[in-house]
């Protein structure tokens, strides 16, 4: 299946990437030429095999439920771009004028 | 002596025996960087001072001494070291300092180690050429025209210049195996869950392990043992104990099975790279070995499952950098949606923007049964060839890469082409098994050739018996490069 354009713009709008018109371009093209190798995995039966998400014979993992330290706030926030009182700051999420 | 040019285990025996200390060793680098590192960018983060400083608090309550007392290392920049620079080689991350340690880290300073710098990376680990850091590509010491392979390309190209003893990588789909096999060093890549990945900056968390990039396989196999084991920081770390690998290595090779998958001698390979792999094979037959053709039939497969699997995991993790926690923010921004786009479109590289695109677009609805959970059902076949394969074989040997290093902008601006530079790697990764790339030849320009040994889950006691008995009746790993 060939990708376009407009799949490729809601593709970084979903993953909150913003992209210039010549990166919308170059990307259509590059991931067109990517998608059509990947289809290759059409010409494979697969209807009868389970999935692997993970190698491992995963079970849940288990442990106490006890309290032990973590790191201090301040350390876990010093990173942050802006933040005030060990809080991280960001821009108005919530839009009063709607 | 030039003490950077050794291995760490003879080092350990010249501390041991007093003839010289850690400060010497450091010194002994710290020239070496200022000749070549011009040349090499190699290094992401490196400050002389703090390095020196850390050899000399060696000095004081050395009552017991860990096993690798003295030695220094560099570490990948994906790995996190406390209050040190870690940014994955991504302007988004700039200025970033962890404000903890990995498990391997801690690992290595409990047997005192010193650490002594960051190497540089393809962004996030999305490469195989080390061309895609935000620091500017990293060159081959054995032709600096040349990429020195990637993701962990600084890494390799710093223990093979011998601006480092040894070095930590970490593998997604062959990123410490390839850049070790065309810089003409060892390179390992553990089992999944053989080494805690607590610390390492997630790219796809089902195919990621931490392993070393070292001048021998000893030093391969003693780094491995001070890394691995079970960490309740990392769930799908394996509660498993851990062989001393150094020594359980040393017997021979009569009559282990090897096989050879027909698979992984394609059209378009380089006639001197299948060469350099069949003077190997039979090198292995010399020593005993049973080397016997066979197929591993979905082998083709591997590349698409893969660019499928490590894109849908990459787009999920990379979805924390937001300009929120850490790292850049950008100016000027409307809204908190605002923010995130612009953040990402001036934080993220080309190839990181076109990974988290298509791993998005192959999990987004409408696709997601045609690309993702379609590659999930076929990387189940790509486990099952290897499981079936050592119901007979001991070990799989193969080519590490289909050619030596390519050019630095040969690839770069065709990204299916540089995907295929990984199509001898990837298997390992999907299948979660453990493999090794050791130097075994060199193409009539000089440009090293890497012989890859995959083994059993858990089992990578067999592939360094292999590999070191390979290399005990070779010289390939004691050429180095004219730098």
């Amino acid at each position: 299946m060939a990708i376009n354009r407009d799949t490729v713009k809601y593709t970084a709008n979903l993953a909150r990437i913003e992209l210039s018109d010549k990166e919308l371009d170059h990307f259509t093209d590059q991931l067109g030429r990517i998608l059509a190798y990947v289809d290759k995995l059409n010409t494979l039966d697969v209807a009868k095999h389970e999935p692997t998400s993970h190698v491992l014979e995963m079970k849940n993992i288990y442990r106490e439920d006890i309290v032990k330290k973590s790191l201090p706030a301040p350390e876990v926030i010093k990173n942050a771009p802006d933040r005030e009182n060990n809080l991280f700051k960001v821009p108005k999420i919530i839009d009063t004028e709607a | 002596m030039e003490l950077n040019t050794l291995t760490a285990h003879a080092l350990i025996e010249l501390l041991n025996k007093k003839d010289i200390s850690p400060i010497d060793i450091c010194n002994n680098i710290i020239n070496r960087i200022d000749k070549t590192e011009k040349t090499l960018n190699a290094l992401a983060h490196f400050d002389k001072e703090k390095s020196r400083q850390r050899c000399e608090n060696l000095r004081e309550g050395t009552e017991k001494r860990g096993r690798l007392w003295g030695i220094p290392i560099f570490i990948k920049d994906n790995i996190s070291v406390k209050d040190e620079l870690t940014t994955c080689s991504s302007k988004i991350l700039k200025d970033f300092r962890s404000p903890y340690n990995a498990t391997v880290i801690e690992k290595l300073l409990a047997a005192n180690a010193v650490l002594m710098g960051k190497t540089n990376m393809d962004e996030f680990a999305f490469g195989s050429s080390t061309e895609t850091s935000c620091y500017g590509p990293t060159r081959n010491p054995w032709d600096p025209k040349r990429i020195p392979g990637g993701s962990s390309g600084g890494s390799a190209a710093a223990v093979a210049g011998d601006e480092a003893i040894f070095a930590l990588g970490s593998d997604t789909g062959g990123s410490i195996r390839q850049p070790a096999g065309v810089c003409g060093v060892v390179g390992l890549k553990p089992t999944y869950g053989r080494v805690s990945r607590y610390g390492l900056i997630a790219f796809a968390s089902s195919l990621d392990q931490i392993g070393p990039i070292t001048k021998d396989v000893e030093d391969a196999a003693i780094l491995l043992k001070t890394i691995s084991g079970h960490d309740e920081m990392d769930s799908t770390s394996a509660d498993m104990s851990v062989p001393d690998y150094a020594s359980g290595m040393k017997k021979n090779i009569k009559g282990m099975k090897i096989g050879i998958p027909k698979e992984y001698f394609i059209e378009g390979m380089d006639k001197e790279v299948k060469d350099s792999i069949k003077l190997a094979i039979e090198k292995l037959e010399s020593l005993g070995a049973i080397c016997e053709n066979m197929s591993l039939p979905h082998t083709e497969y591997a590349v698409s499952v893969y660019y499928l699997v490590a894109t849908a995991e990459a787009s999920s993790n990379l979805a924390r950098f937001d300009g929120v926690q850490y790292g850049l923010r950008a100016e000027n921004i409307k809204s908190i949606i605002d923010m995130y786009k612009k953040t990402r479109k001036e934080g993220f590289g080309d190839e990181a923007k076109r990974r988290i695109i298509l791993g998005t677009f192959a999990l987004s609805s409408g696709y997601y049964d045609a690309y993702y959970l379609k590659a999930l059902k076929a990387r189940t076949l790509i486990r099952k060839d290897f499981d079936e394969a050592f119901k007979k074989f001991d070990a799989i040997v193969t080519p590490t890469s289909p050619t030596a290093a390519f050019k630095i902008g040969e690839k770069i601006s065709d990204p299916l082409t540089m995907y295929l530079s990984d199509i001898f790697t990837i298997s390992a990764n999907l299948a979660g098994i453990p493999g090794i790339s050791i130097p075994c030849g060199f193409t009539k320009n000089n440009l090293p050739v890497g012989l890859q040994i995959l083994g059993k889950p858990f089992d990578e006691e067999t592939i360094l018996k292999v590999a070191y008995n390979y290399e005990q009746n070779t010289d390939w790993h004691k050429r180095k490069p004219a730098l």
